[in-house]
């Protein structure tokens, strides 16, 4: 029963991720992009955790959807210029 | 149109051979020896409850420091690159919400990063992500006052300080202990308490507080980086 | 009989191929840096699973867990441990690689990597 659980919310998470993956790809705007590739390392987050690894939930967390999104918003921020 | 034809045609490739590569993959029923001797051995050998610490520390402890070299050379190379000349950079002052959370929520973000390093012995976390943590804080510190900045050669200091006590903590194991980053240099202590598995504490929260000066170190460049004013 | 094991394996395959595909197909700078950061938690959740058993716990001897039965009863700590390390270095890389990004479009005045032509003849 409480596999059951497990699978139908890694397969709903499995179908987020791919679908916030598209749209970090192909988003024409870039801080819509930037926040897409960091919501991806949020729900992973939470895959982690559905596979028993809470220190690489807490890492990935931290890390791919904290701090690699501030520092693309300020590398972002430096070329401005020449979004397009 | 014909490259992404080819392109196509070479990742449905790549995901055929990743497919054969699953299908016939079987679900693990045991840990590979190896692993087993981690899980049975971990506890005794090192002390640390949580077996990936002990994986980190100790039995891949030479891992952990080459990892934090790499580190520590990614924020040297991006400050040779992202180096200013001349001083001054207007930011945009922040709103009064920002800087007031900010005030408030600080001091309990660096709590929880010093929290999460200095319990990775016993429960989920570590030197990684509480240096993470602590980084974020400063980073709430940069957003709400941006034009205050924080002491470059503070964290220059922090860094090359804990990295070298790493380092001299693991020579240290080589001549009082079993080896190099041996965590047995201090008594084991009593498992559960705070103050247990040896050496492992020590070093976890000075990779934490490397870690955290690094990654802080990494933001700082990006934020003072010149910006481009050529049209 | 699906498994959570299939799931996550094939989630991971999936996004490390959308990552390649941005790679190769993104002409914009900060896209590809993107597209690399999705092939590198593609990866990540690919060697976390690959470490995970079935009913198993995570790897930490509390209560749960006692350390006598800890072989039998937890999943592999190695993939994990290997993975926090590859999570700190990724985040290493992005930001050189975004570096370099600033660089560029600084000396070329544009993001766009048609034009750059230093590197044709």
């Amino acid at each position: 029963m409480e596999s059951n659980l497990n699978i139908i919310i890694a397969i709903v998470l499995g179908v987020i991720i791919l679908i916030f993956a598209a749209l970090a790809i192909y988003h024409k705007k870039l801080s819509v992009a930037i926040i897409a590739a960091g919501a991806v390392s949020l729900l992973a987050s939470i895959m982690y955790l559905l596979l028993a690894a809470p220190d690489v939930a807490m890492t990935e967390a931290a890390i791919g959807s904290g701090l690699s999104v501030i520092i693309f918003f300020y590398a972002l921020n430096k070329i401005r210029k020449h979004h397009d | 149109m014909i490259k992404k034809l080819l392109l196509f045609v070479l990742l449905a490739g790549a995901g055929v051979m990743f497919w054969t590569g699953i299908s016939d993959y079987e679900v693990k029923q045991d840990l590979n020896p190896i692993a087993s001797y981690y899980a049975d051995q971990g506890l005794e050998e090192t002390g640390a409850a949580n077996l990936v610490t002990a994986v980190v520390v100790r039995y891949r402890g030479l891992d952990t420091l080459g990892e934090v070299v790499i580190l520590f050379l990614t924020a040297s190379i991006l400050g040779f690159f992202l180096i200013k000349r001349d001083g001054k950079n207007d930011f945009r002052e922040s709103s009064e919400i920002l800087k007031t959370a900010s005030r408030l929520l600080e001091p309990i973000i660096i709590l929880a990063g010093v929290y999460v390093f200095v319990n990775g012995h016993l429960t989920p976390g570590g030197g990684f992500q509480g240096g993470a943590i602590l980084a974020s804080a400063l980073i709430l510190a940069y957003l709400a006052n941006p034009n205050d900045s924080i002491s470059k050669t503070l964290l220059k200091i922090t860094e090359s300080f804990s990295g070298l006590s790493f380092v001299i903590i693991g020579v240290l194991g080589i001549i009082l202990a079993g080896g190099f980053l041996d965590s047995t240099l201090l008594p084991a202590g009593s498992i559960g308490n705070l103050i247990s598995a040896g050496v492992i504490p020590i070093i976890y929260l000075f990779v934490g507080l490397k870690v955290g000066s690094e990654l802080a170190g990494i933001v700082t460049n990006l934020k003072y980086a010149p910006k481009n004013e050529s049209e | 009989m699906i498994t959570l094991e299939y799931i996550t394996l094939g989630t991971g395959i999936l996004l490390m191929l959308m990552g390649i595909w941005g790679l190769f197909t993104q002409k914009n700078l900060i896209k590809i840096v993107i597209g690399f950061t999705l092939v590198d938690t593609g990866i990540h959740i690919l060697m976390v699973s690959i470490g995970h058993i079935k009913n198993r716990t995570a790897p930490i001897i509390d209560d749960a867990v006692n350390a006598s039965e800890a072989a039998d009863k937890v999943v592999d700590p190695i993939p994990q441990a290997m993975v926090l390390t590859a999570i700190v270095i990724g985040l290493g890389i992005t930001a050189l690689m975004l570096t370099f990004v600033v660089k560029m479009a600084k000396d070329n005045n544009s993001l766009n990597v048609s034009n750059f032509k230093s590197l044709k003849w």
